[in-house]
């Protein structure tokens, strides 16, 4: 065991944690907006999936990651649109509508992918030298170690921390976005405009759930498949819950998260069962989901959802 | 006028999805009518399209009852996945166990079973199997959430990825047949499989994978619907899940009714083990669900949450899962996955008109 927890193992289990919180981090305070405003955003998947077809596509055919990055957010953003009007101009059901916009980014890049490069399954692959960059390559005149470990899109997503803290409580944007979520009726009265800042809340979390969704396809890897989030649209709204609709505390949350990622793939073939044969593989998938059912049952107390989380609002008249 | 409105609506959405698709078929240069023919001209024209369309609409029916069930009581099960992936194992285990399974590993035979037990008793054997294996894995969410209010949305997603990899674990480590190089289990023993409609009907070829399964899916429809409308127990289900609090006042604990809704939904997600194990595979097989577990949703959404709209429901994706090969096959560009879309916006389309047909 002594040779598993060495300073290397240490090191490389920290920037694989920041390498997998990452897209979690962008995610997760998208879902923030959008549930702060009251509109729950089980679509985060989907929305992190429209953002990575997008930004694959859109690098391998332009040579540009920053482009594909931004292309991805835009597409994102279209999509949360198509979600926005479900949930709030017809008040369609929000974990149903999230669900399909899910199912959609299943099926719409496998077709779009078919046609384009005649493989449903994924997109070309992209070179190297156009991936989203690492750190090293973006200030290569930095003599600091590690910054070929750390991609600029952890840079950003961790910027975005305190960024969205100060939307969030020192705007008049952040506090309209509060009180819609608690008490639409009350907000409405104040003369704020529910509607318009819900579609606003919605499309943002769009934009930034497509930005960690984007990470994955050109930065993390350097293609999409389908479906490749796998999950982690619903892991970032676990982390949006533990860290209770908060910014600092969602980052605290991503960050357990994306280390039990990181610990499920060093550990594996690392760590020996007493029989000295090597723990299954699907168990050490598991952790992540059984962490997250274990620690939301066991926190959910303390955790309080905005009061008009999941309900349509109607001006009366 | 009601039955109308309720016919209506789902109608209109399925439509507006086709434009959609139509035009995406369009925007990538083939023709949408050609395309719809062939998703949708493959199903009812011989008796063996027949039986496939009915085969594929089978795990959608019990996948369709079981979200509706969990629906009608205010919850979202959106875990049918994996309640179907740990029922379809347990009950190619029974089928295993007891049903006199040798295993030829490497020319070396091994017996695997502990008992070679007649047809009639194994089939109820491995049913039952299928369906507490699901029952419970639908009880976990509804226990936590009737115990600690933790959301069954994401608990039941979380169960579903925990479900998959544990039944992969078991077959892989200790029922998979040595030096098979497909996740599968060992085949289950001849007397746990049940009988295939081609016995029955002159004229329905044998490799038409339909079995008895089906007449099993309708009869739940007709026993979901007695439960839910015609009993006590279905009363206070719903009850719960029109109004929790106004079913708290009149003597009705929406905590157990919480649990006992999960616990029949897992059940009939279960139930999808019977056509696809017991009546097809003969084995459990990893990955062998086509995301019944969550089409399943959009199948109760689509047929109201009614055991009979459930049923047309599940026909129609059926339609759509058997068009699908030949739309790729037969089209230049359009590839299978525009079956997905069209669920999609057809979902998005039956949640956004939901409050005109409410009125």
């Amino acid at each position: 065991m002594n040779e598993v927890f060495s300073v290397t193992f240490l090191v490389i289990l920290i920037f694989s944690t920041i390498r997998t919180a990452t897209p979690l981090i962008f995610a997760s305070l998208g879902g923030m907006f959008s549930e702060r405003s009251g509109v729950i955003n089980i679509a985060l998947e989907g929305l992190m999936l429209s953002g990575a077809f997008t930004a694959a596509v859109v690098t391998y055919q332009l040579n540009n990651p920053y482009i594909g990055f931004a292309a991805g957010m835009i597409a994102g953003g279209l999509t949360a649109v198509i979600y926005a009007l479900a949930v709030i101009r017809f008040e369609a059901d929000q974990v149903v509508a999230g669900f399909a916009i899910n199912i959609l980014m299943l099926g719409f890049p496998a077709v779009i992918s078919s046609r384009l490069y005649d493989s449903a399954g994924s997109t070309q692959q992209i070179d190297i030298a156009y991936q989203f960059p690492p750190l090293s390559k973006v200030f290569p005149f930095l003599p600091w170690p590690f910054l070929n470990d750390i991609s600029l899109a952890a840079v950003l997503a961790f910027l975005l921390v305190p960024i969205c803290w100060y939307v969030l409580y020192k705007t008049p944007f952040g506090l309209r976005l509060r009180a819609v979520g608690e008490n639409p009726g009350a907000a409405d009265s104040a003369g704020v405009n529910v509607v318009k800042l819900r579609y606003l809340a919605v499309i943002l979390s769009g934009v930034l759930a497509a930005a960690g969704g984007a990470y994955l396809s050109i930065g993390q890897s350097s293609l999409f498949t389908r479906g490749m989030t796998a999950g982690r649209g619903f892991i970032a709204l676990a982390a949006l819950i533990l860290g209770k609709w908060k910014p600092v505390p969602v980052m605290f949350a991503c960050l357990f998260f994306g280390l039990t990622e990181a610990l499920a793939i060093q550990l594996q073939g690392v760590v020996k069962l007493p029989s000295g044969e090597d723990i299954p593989v699907q168990f050490i998938q598991m952790i992540p989901y059984v962490l997250t059912i274990i620690v939301l049952t066991g926190f959910i107390g303390m955790s309080r959802a905005p009061k008009a989380l999941g309900i349509a609002y109607r001006k009366e008249n | 006028m009601k039955i109308f409105r309720e016919v209506l609506w789902p109608l209109v959405a399925v439509v507006a999805a086709f434009m959609i698709g139509g035009i995406i078929v369009l925007l990538i240069g083939d023709n949408p009518l050609t395309a719809f023919y062939h998703l949708i001209g493959n199903s009812f024209g011989s008796l063996h399209d027949i039986g496939y369309t009915l085969f594929l609409a089978t795990p959608f029916i019990f996948t369709g009852l079981a979200v509706a069930v969990a629906f009608r009581a205010g919850l979202l099960n959106i875990g049918a996945e994996g309640q179907l992936y740990v029922a379809a194992f347990a009950a190619a285990w029974v089928g295993i166990k007891f049903g006199g399974t040798v295993v030829n590993i490497f020319g070396k035979e091994e017996n695997w079973s502990w008992a070679n037990l007649p047809a009639l008793l194994l089939i109820p054997m491995c049913i039952l199997a299928a369906v507490v294996a699901g029952g419970i894995w639908g009880a976990v969410p509804g226990i936590l959430k009737a115990r600690f209010g933790s959301h069954e949305v994401i608990n039941t997603i979380m169960l579903n990825f925990v479900a998959i990899a544990l039944v992969s674990y078991l077959t892989q480590y200790y029922y998979k047949i040595p030096g098979d190089p497909i996740m599968q289990t060992a085949e289950i023993g001849q007397n746990a499989q049940i009988p295939r409609i081609s016995q029955y009907i002159p004229g329905m070829p044998d490799f038409v994978p339909l079995s008895v399964a089906v007449l099993l899916a309708i009869g739940m429809c007709v026993l979901v619907y007695i439960f839910l409308w015609k009993t006590k127990w279905g009363y206070e289900l719903r009850a719960v899940g029109e109004n929790p609090s106004a079913a708290e006042y009149g003597g009705i604990s929406p905590k157990k009714q919480i649990v006992i809704a999960m616990t029949i939904s897992g059940a009939l997600a279960g139930m999808v083990a019977i056509g696809e194990v017991l009546g097809y595979r003969y084995r459990y097989y990893d990955g062998f669900s086509d995301g019944w577990g969550y089409l399943g949703i959009a199948v109760a959404l689509l047929g109201r949450n009614h055991p009979l709209g459930i049923f047309l429901a599940a026909i129609f994706f059926a339609v759509l899962k058997r068009g699908e090969i030949f739309v790729d096959i037969e089209t230049k560009y359009v590839s299978k996955d525009v079956v997905e879309v069209l669920v999609a916006v057809t979902i998005i389309f039956v949640a956004s008109l939901q409050r005109y047909a409410r009125r």
